[in-house]
Parts: C-alpha cells; structure tokens; sequence
C-alpha cells in the first residue's frame, strides 16, 4: 500500500473511500459526518448566522507553533468569532498533489481535529480532491464555517466611533515572522514561533461584560497595519496608535531590527483587535488579559475624527508618522 | 544601505562567532574585528561585523545627551 | 530590553531634544541626510514632524535603491532568465523597477532568485548547486562592500568556481564632493552616513568642510543619534563653524576600519558610476580588479549595461540635490505614484517623492 497520494485517491472509488475512513472520519468523526451524505443537514437556532469561508495555501506547510490544517480551522473560527459569533460547525475541502505523503497528511488532518475541538466546532462536511504534480503546492484547504450571534450583538468594520479605544489582544508579528524564517533561507535562529490559536472562548469571555463591543477583527495578512486601515476606511474614522503600547515579543523584535522589518505588517494568527467604547476598554481589558490567550493584550490607540480613513502612529520622539496599508510583499533590507 | 545592529558576542569559531540579538542568534563573519570576546557587542551588518561598539562611548554619549536636557532648564 | 538600542531611543530624552531643536529662531536652514538607513529612520520617527517650519531635513542621493541605474535591474533581469542561473539578492532590490519588469516579477514568473540576508551565503547555496552559476546582486557603499570582497576571497580560496558578482557598488566621496561643489545645491549641513563611517573614517568629510565651508555631524540610525545630531548642526550654523563632529562614537572610530577597508579595495578598484537621478559621477563607483574577474560577473556573462535616460520630465537630480521639491514636478503624482514609480525618489518607499506623497495631507514639513 502505497504511502503517498495517488490520482486515484481522488477519483471517487475505493481508494477515496478508504482514504476518508482512514484518515478525514478517523480524526474528524462526529454525528452529522459520520452520516455521510452529500450535504450535512444541521440544526440551527433561530437567529442571526454568521457564515465565512477561507482558503489556505501558506508554505510551509508545516511551522513552529503550527500547519496549515491548524491554520485553517483557527482562521475560521476567527472570522466567526469577529463577528460576534458562537462558531458551530465548519467544512473542509481538500484539494492534494499527487505524490503527497499521508503521513503529513495525517499529521495535518489530526491537528484539525485537535483544534476543533478546542474551539468545540464539529467538522461535519467536506470534499476530497487529487490533482497532478505541480498543480498544487503540496495541499491546499478551504474552510468554510457557520455561527450564531446572539441577540443584541452588532459588532462590524464599519461601527469604530471617534471617542473609542483600540485594543490588541497580545504580542504582534508572531506568525508572520514564523514564516518568514521558515521559508527564505537567512540562517537566524530564533525562538520565534506562529501565535495560531482558536479565539472563540476569549471573545465570548468579552462579550458576557461588555455587548457593546463595536469592531472585532482579526490582523492576519498584512499585519496590524493593514487592518486597522480597512477598519478606519470602512468607519471613516481615523486611528492614532501609541508606539510604545504597542506589544512585541523580544525575539520578534530581534528578527526585525536584523532584517529592517516592520512588525505592524507581519501576519498574526492568534490575536484581535477590539474596538470599544472608552468607558468600558479597562474593564474589558482585564478580562482578556486573565484569559490565556490574552496575558499580553494593551490598550493601543484611539479612534478620531481626524483625517478619516488614515491611522496615525505617535512616535518616541512624539512625532508621528503614517501607518499605511501594506502594499506587496514585505521584504528583508539591508537600507 | 548601513542597517546595522548591536549583537552580543555568545561563541567564537575561528574567524566567525554567533551573537544573539534578544533572543535571537545569527553566525557572521569577524574578518573585520580583532581581540573579539564572548560578551562584546558588535555592530552587525549583512553577516559582518564591521566594528566593535565600544561600551564606555555610548555611556559617554548618553551622559551628553543628559547633559543637554539641563541646559535645556537653563 | 535591547541593550544599546532601547536607551538610544528614550522617550522622555527625544521630547527635550525636540523642545531645543523648536527652540532655533535662526534663518531657514537645510540639513541633508545622504544614507538611505537615515531617510528610514527619519520616517520612521517622525522627526520632520516635529520639526520647526525654518529646519527642512533633505534626504540626498545616499539610497542605494534610488540610485541603483534601470540598466542593472535590466541586466539582473536577463541574467535570471538563464535556465541555469541562480539570483542572490538583498530584497532592497526586489522592487526596483526595470524598463519592463522587476525582480519580484520575474521571481513570480518562476526564476530562480532568492533574498539573502548576507553575500557569505552565497558560498554555500554555490556549493550546494554545483551545477548552477550564483550570481550575486551588489549594490551598496561602503559599509557593504566589504562583506562582498570577502565573499569573493572566501570563494577563491575555497576554489569556487560558479560564483560570481554582478556588482554596481558606489562609493560617498566623490557624491559629497559634487553636492557640496555644486552651486545650486542649497546644503546648510550635513549629517553624515554612520556605518559608512566606521568603514572609511571621518577624513573625507573634514576635507569638504574646509574647503566648502559646510558643517557635518557623523550620526548613528537611532532617533536620539539623529535629533543630537540636528541640535550640533544648529548650534555649529549658529556659530557660523564649518567643522565635523562624531557623534556615534561608540561605533565610529576617526580612522574607520582599516582592515574593512584593505579587503574593500582588494578586492574593488575605483572607477566612473551612473548614479539614477544624477547622471555620471567620475570616479564614484567600485568594479572588481582583474584578478578576481573570474569572479565578475560582468566578465564571466560577457554582459554590457545598456544605457537607459531617466524619463522626460524627471526632475530627481534636483530633489537629490535640494533644489527643487516634489510638488514642483511635473510627473509627480500622475505619471509618477508609489505604486508606479518613474524616478529615483518615488522608487524607494522612504524616498523624498515617496514621503511627499504619503504625507501631502497632512501637517508634515517635508
């Protein structure tokens, strides 16, 4: 029996279903999929559903503090968590190169499930298919996920307020400097390792003191930066953020003052922006920093009425500068 | 082109050493320093040392910088 | 706590230096920054935004990026469509664009060229591709250069033979001297490149002040380094004194670094440069002696750099040189943005056109 992954393995015959069984219901197993029909029919409360969906190409696949199955489930559950949701259950489609080990298929599979149980979602659909060598990188995922929000709950983009208080939940270029270091070849080592983690229990702690949060978001590709931007763009607000609140772990710092990188445009996977009214930003703050996943989180910066659509960042020497969105790849420098 | 960074000398192997920069730990050349020691730091630039800091100058400079301020009050 | 970076980047001590530097009343002046790292660390501090309207912080032709001519990016460019040819690069150089294309570009289209973090890397990706040609892209000044010599030395003695260096390395001296001979250029002081520095030593500089009667302030990259060096610009202008001070003398020693300086020139010998923007510079540029041109990669690919003019209505010369700003161009923010940059300013993201551009709705002095 072959170790690695056949054309056949897509074609929809034994071998597909030998695969499933073997490795996505072994891992994934739950009710609704054990089922097995086409579609997973799911009972959903009366309320407002949040529904995303993700595709994960990243490379590596496989990164200090994660892989791309990891990733995939926490980008997810994330994204529903933005919104105020309870994440309920989640899809994966899986598109595999021929010649793919199912060892690390494995490996990858059995780090979703672990995830999704953490986050309590149900993987309960999803799709298989095989392409020719070279027509992928190794794997490539979708994720696709449903959530309910609760009653009274409206958090959005476009609902930062000038008079609000910006939040970041932890330390900030953890993943993207992960990355960085395991995909070009500079000869650092380093500590550093991806931040991916599912956020769902930490937002519904915040949401239980506090129902009017008014933005939650997640500052993946493109880092704080570009998020923030986006949010000021669609609240036509402007942001001024505070340099020395802003957190970064030691050796995410050493990598970018080596490189002449920016940690505000590295990717996190594992922390939220939470845009709230003043009057409640302390209290919501402690309740993030007792959570786990929060022990580092700060108040950053404020929303304004000034220059709409702009963050602003003060400086050390209180100068300020523009903090503008990312545009192309960041790159190491040497200028 | 002159980003360059203090990194602390933590093992030498003939004419390369490794520092770390807060955590984080890189081998370069030290063709361009004498008398390198564990414990100095040294300016690095693309893989290179290309001068040792000199630990009793920058508390020199920081004294300057401190001295301004009171001539600032002045 | 990062030891010798953090305490040059106090807070409390940058706010007071500010407060003095707001405290000049005297005639406009202009102090030109000429090294790359600087204009970054300006923008990336803010300092032109707590700078009082009389002090303009002009950032001169002493980014690599910006100056680094379209026909080497063009030659890069051919070079790694060779089926055989592995690409070693900064990623400065990724984004510069060539008449038709980029480096990132072609990296997208599938050739091989790869970011490194320094030119000694090179000798192991050459010995583990034996049967491909690492090529080397070499832009820099002084402060690099010598990194490149003996990643050409080390590969010599180890008997390398499919590596080589493309090289369009330039050196200050004769820039500086250009600037401060031209009778346009409106430079009140200079601050002066720190890394570049500790390689050469401050005798060029004390030259220029002498006979052009311009002061200078050698200076370090940390916010701290940079304002300090503003304040003795100002009180040395004030004073009506042309000398050069050291303020980085924590790396910078009066007479550079010797040995730095004997393998740069081993390795390199001196001879004519374009400078993008500027125009040719006699005697501005480094190309590798004749007994390492197994290592040129000029020689080794029989390559000629194609002369291509800087755009009609380009007018970075003058930007480089202080005399004229960006919004007194008439490409700027039309045919020249950002995202498609015609001239040497807007091509690096910290280059004089492109803060203008970014910072033109707000209150910065620029």
């Amino acid at each position: 029996m072959s170790d690695k992954i056949m054309l056949a393995h897509g074609s929809g015959g034994k071998l597909t279903h030998k695969l499933i069984g073997d490795i996505f219901r072994k891992h994934f197993s739950n009710d609704i999929l054990n089922k097995g029909d086409d579609s997973a029919v799911l009972a959903v409360p009366q309320s407002q559903l949040a529904f995303t969906t993700d595709s994960f190409v990243v490379s590596p696949l496989f990164f200090k503090g994660g892989n791309i199955g990891k990733l995939a489930v926490c980008g997810t559950v994330n994204d529903l968590a933005a919104a105020g949701a309870e994440p309920l259950y989640i899809s994966a489609g899986f598109i595999i190169e021929e010649g793919f080990r199912l060892e690390e298929l494995e490996a990858i599979v059995s780090s979703m499930a672990e995830t999704a149980r953490a986050a309590n979602v149900r993987i309960v659909t999803g799709d298989t298919k095989v392409v020719q060598r070279g027509a992928a990188d190794g794997i490539f995922i979708n994720t696709s996920g449903i959530g309910v929000i609760p009653d009274g709950i409206n958090i959005s983009g476009s609902n930062a307020r000038p008079g609000d208080k910006v939040i970041v939940t932890g330390t900030l270029g953890d993943h993207g400097c992960a990355i960085l270091l395991e995909r070009e070849k500079l000869n650092i080592s380093s500590p550093v390792q991806s931040d991916c983690a599912p956020l769902n229990g930490l937002i519904n702690e915040i949401l239980k003191i506090c129902k009017n949060i008014h933005v939650l978001r997640d500052p993946t590709r493109g880092g704080l930066a570009t998020t923030l931007n986006e949010i000021a763009a669609q609240s036509c607000v402007g942001i001024t953020l505070y340099e020395n609140s802003i957190p970064v772990k030691d050796e995410v710092r050493g990598v970018c003052e080596l490189l002449g990188m920016d940690p505000l445009y590295m990717a996190n996977e594992g922390k939220m922006i939470v845009i709230l009214p003043a009057e409640s930003a302390d209290a919501v703050l402690e309740k993030i920093k007792s959570h786990p996943l929060g022990t580092n989180a700060r108040i950053i910066g404020d929303v304004t009425d000034k220059q709409p659509g702009r963050v602003i960042i003060k400086t050390i020497t209180g100068g300020s500068r523009i903090l503008d969105m990312l545009s192309g790849d960041q790159l190491p420098r040497i200028c | 082109m002159c980003l360059g960074v203090p990194g602390k000398v933590i093992e030498i192997h003939g004419n390369k050493c490794t520092v770390d920069i807060m955590g984080v730990s890189r081998e370069i050349s030290i063709d361009f320093v004498k008398d390198v020691k564990i414990g100095d730091y040294l300016v690095i630039h693309a893989g290179c040392a290309i001068q040792k800091l000199d630990e009793e100058e920058a508390q020199n400079t920081l004294r300057l910088f401190e001295e301004l301020e009171e001539l600032s009050h002045g | 706590m990062a030891k010798f970076i953090d305490e040059f980047r106090d807070s409390d001590t940058a706010k007071k230096m500010v407060n003095i530097i707001n405290g000049y009343k005297g005639k406009p002046v202009n102090i030109m920054e000429v090294c790359g790292t600087h204009t970054m660390s300006v923008s990336r501090y803010g300092i032109r935004s707590i700078l009082p309207p009389n002090i303009r912080l002009i950032s001169g032709p002493g980014c690599p990026v910006c100056v680094t001519p379209t026909a080497f990016i063009n030659t890069a460019i051919e070079l790694s469509r060779f089926d055989n040819v592995i690409i070693t690069t900064f990623g400065d150089i990724m984004r510069i664009p060539g008449s038709n294309s980029s480096l990132l570009q072609e990296k997208a289209e599938g050739r091989d060229i790869m970011i490194v973090y320094s030119p000694l890397d090179c000798i192991q990706i050459s010995i583990d591709n034996p049967d491909k040609k690492v090529v080397f892209l070499s832009v820099g000044f002084e402060t690099t250069t010598p990194a490149v010599a003996l990643a050409i030395t080390q590969a010599a003695e180890k008997g390398i033979k499919n590596f080589s260096v493309l090289s369009a390395n330039k050196t200050m001296p004769e820039a500086l001297k250009m600037l401060a001979a031209d009778p346009d250029t409106k430079v009140d002081a200079f601050l002066y490149p720190g890394h570049v520095t500790a390689i050469t030593g401050t005798k060029i500089y004390e030259q220029l002040a002498e006979k052009y009667n311009i002061p200078g302030v050698v200076s370090g990259f940390e916010p701290l380094d940079i304002l300090y060096a503003v304040i003795l610009c100002l009180r040395m202008l004030e004073k009506g004194e042309a000398n050069i001070q050291n303020v980085y003398s924590r790396v910078v020693r009066n007479e550079g670094n010797p040995e730095a300086l004997a393998k740069l020139y081993d390795v390199f010998e001196p001879c004519d440069a374009y400078w993008r923007g500027i125009g040719m510079i006699p005697g501005s540029g480094l190309k590798i002696k004749s007994n390492y041109s197994s290592y040129d990669a000029w020689k080794v690919f029989d390559l000629k750099p194609v002369d291509v003019k800087d755009p009609h209505g380009c007018i970075c010369g003058h930007i480089l040189k202080g005399t004229k700003i960006p919004s007194q161009c008439g490409l700027f923010g039309k045919a020249c943005t950002p995202e498609n940059p015609v001239g040497a300013c807007m091509v690096s993201s910290e280059g004089t056109c492109a803060a203008y551009y970014k910072y033109e709705n707000s209150t910065n002095n620029i």
